[in-house]
C-alpha cells in the first residue's frame, strides 16, 4: 500500500500569514509538501462552508492562518469573527464524526517563515496519526 | 362542459414527514375552491382512494403539477418518486422535509441499525422480547409478506430526482402556497429550479427592532421571557433569522419564539449551517473579544448541540449530508 500522504488546504490572510509562507519560501525553510494554500484577504473572508467543503473533496485537513490577535488584522478583527467560526465548526466536526483535530487555526505575523514551516510539518505529523479523512474510507 | 377550459390535474403525495404539510393544503381554506376550480385532483392518498397502479397506468407527463411532500427514507418513497417524476410535468418539493430533509432528516446523524436498535429494543414503551425487527421479505404460510426498506440516509426530493420547484417552509406558509397555484394557474411560473418564497432572509421580514448586534451571553428559551420588541438574537437567544429565507412573515417571532431555520438557507448561502454558524461567530463576543481575559473556546463552548441547532431542518441538504457512517 501506498503511504498515506495527508491533503491539507490552507487559507492564509493575504497580509500576514501568506506573507509568512512566502517568507519560508526565500527563506528556503524546509517544509513538507503537502500543503496547498488558498490567499484570501482575511481569514474573516473564510466561510466555514469553505472548510466543510473542503473536508467533502477530500482534504485531511485544514489551516486557517491569519494575523495576531488582538491588534494585527488589516480589517481589524476578522480575525477575532475566524477564531470564533473555527472553534464552532470544530465543536460541529465533531458531531458530524470528523476528528475536530483536522481543522487547525494559526496566527502566523509576516515575520514568521519558520513558524509557518513548524506548524505545516507539526500538522502533517499529527494527520499521519489520525490517519485519512474518514469522509473517503 | 366542452367549451369550458380544460381542467389541470394536480397530484399531492407524502412521503417521510409528519402530515403537517397536508393540513397546509386544506388550510388554505376557501382558496381550495380555487384549487379544484382550475385543477382535479387525480391523486392524493391521504383524501382519495387512488392506487399506485392507478398512477402507473397513467400516460407520462399527464399530471400537470406534482406538489411532493417529505423527504425519502425508503424505497417505497423512492419507487413513487421516480413514478411521480416520470407522470408529472412539473414537480414541485413542498414543504422542509421534501427540500431539506426536514426533521427526519437529522436522523442523518445514525443509520439504520442504530435506528431499529432505539426503536424495536430499546424504548421503554417497547415490549419485544424476540428482537422482532421490520424485514423485506417474511415468509408465511400464506405466501410471501414484503415491507419496503429502510434506508441509513435519508434523502431529500431532490436527491432523488430532479425537481422543478420548492415550496419552503414546515409547512409551507398558505401565502406562499396560494401564489404558487395563481403562478400555475396563469402561467406565469419563474425559471425552473426556483424557490416560491422571497429573496431575502427572515430577519428582513422581522419587525424587532435592531442595534448592533453584540451579545455576550447565549441564553436558552426556557431561561427568559424575552421582551417582544428588541431581536431576540440581541436578547441572547440563537434565532435563525439570519441564516433563514424569507416567506413566514415573521410568525414564530411574532410568538416571542425564535426562528428555528425551516425555509432552509437564505439566498446565496452555500449551506445553512454554514451561513448560522458565520452570522452567529460575527456578534457573540464582540464587547469581550479586546479584553485581556477574553475567552474564545468559552464564548463559543455557550452553543449546545450547534449540529442540532443550526441543521434542524437541514441536515440531509447540508454539503456533508449525513454524519460519517459508522463502521
Ligand atoms: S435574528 Fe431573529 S429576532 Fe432578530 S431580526 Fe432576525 S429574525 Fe428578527
Ligand atoms: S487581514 Fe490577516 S487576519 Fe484579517
Amino acid at each position: 500500500m501506498k503511504k498515506f500522504e495527508p491533503k491539507i488546504i490552507g487559507f492564509l490572510c493575504n497580509w500576514c500569514a501568506y506573507a509568512g509562507a512566502d517568507l519560508a519560501g526565500v527563506s528556503r525553510f524546509q517544509y513538507p509538501p503537502n500543503v496547498r494554500i488558498i490567499r484570501v484577504m482575511c481569514t474573516g473572508r473564510v466561510d466555514p462552508a469553505f472548510i466543510i467543503e473542503a473536508f467533502k473533496e477530500g482534504a485531511d485537513g485544514v489551516l486557517v492562518a491569519g494575523c495576531h490577535t488582538p491588534a494585527d488584522c488589516h480589517y481589524i478583527a476578522g480575525n477575532f469573527k475566524a477564531e470564533r467560526r473555527v472553534l464552532l465548526l470544530r465543536k460541529v466536526l465533531k458531531q458530524f464524526g470528523i476528528e475536530p483535530e483536522r481543522l487547525r487555526l494559526e496566527w502566523i505575523s509576516a515575520a514568521e517563515g519558520d513558524k509557518f514551516a513548524r506548524v505545516v510539518t507539526e500538522m502533517v505529523d499529527d494527520l499521519k496519526k489520525l490517519g485519512p479523512n474518514p469522509l473517503k474510507t | 362542459m366542452g367549451a369550458e377550459k380544460e381542467k389541470l390535474k394536480f397530484a399531492f403525495y407524502w412521503a417521510s414527514s409528519c402530515g403537517g404539510c397536508e393540513v397546509a393544503v386544506l388550510d388554505i381554506n376557501e382558496k381550495i375552491l380555487d384549487v379544484l376550480e382550475i385543477a382535479d385532483i387525480v391523486f392524493w392518498p391521504v383524501a382519495m382512494d387512488v392506487k399506485y397502479k392507478d398512477v402507473e397506468a397513467m400516460a407520462d407527463k399527464s399530471i400537470d403539477v406534482c406538489f411532493f411532500n417529505g423527504g425519502v427514507r425508503n424505497s417505497e418513497q423512492e419507487h413513487v418518486a421516480k413514478l411521480l417524476r416520470k407522470k408529472s410535468k412539473f414537480l414541485v418539493a413542498f414543504g422542509a422535509c421534501a427540500q431539506l430533509g426536514g426533521i427526519p432528516g437529522l436522523a442523518n446523524v445514525s443509520n439504520r441499525e442504530e435506528i431499529f436498535k432505539r426503536v424495536y429494543d430499546e424504548m421503554p414503551s417497547t415490549k419485544n422480547p424476540e428482537v422482532v425487527r421490520p424485514k423485506t421479505r417474511t415468509e408465511v404460510k400464506e405466501g410471501e409478506l414484503t415491507l419496503p426498506e429502510f434506508y441509513d440516509t435519508l434523502k431529500t426530493l431532490d436527491q432523488t430526482v430532479e425537481v422543478d420547484y420548492y415550496l419552503p417552509g414546515c409547512p409551507p406558509p398558505v401565502k406562499l402556497i396560494a401564489n404558487a397555484v395563481e403562478a400555475i394557474a396563469t402561467g406565469k411560473l419563474p425559471p425552473k429550479g426556483a424557490i416560491l418564497a422571497p429573496n431575502r432572509a427572515v430577519c428582513d421580514e422581522c419587525p424587532r427592532t435592531r442595534e448592533e448586534k453584540k451579545i455576550s451571553e447565549i441564553k436558552r428559551i426556557y431561561e427568559l421571557t424575552p421582551n417582544t420588541e428588541e431581536c431576540l438574537l440581541e436578547q441572547g437567544i440563537i434565532c435563525m433569522g439570519p441564516a433563514t429565507r424569507a416567506g413566514c412573515e415573521a410568525q414564530c417571532i411574532d410568538a416571542n419564539m425564535p426562528c428555528t431555520g425551516c425555509g432552509g438557507p437564505p439566498p446565496n448561502a452555500l449551506e445553512q449551517g454554514a451561513a448560522m454558524m458565520s452570522a452567529l461567530s460575527s456578534v457573540l463576543g464582540l464587547n469581550e473579544e479586546k479584553n485581556s481575559d477574553y475567552d474564545a473556546q468559552k464564548m463559543i463552548n455557550q452553543i449546545k448541540d450547534p449540529l442540532g441547532t443550526f441543521y434542524k431542518y437541514s441536515l440531509a441538504h447540508s454539503i456533508f449530508r449525513r454524519k460519517v457512517m459508522n463502521k
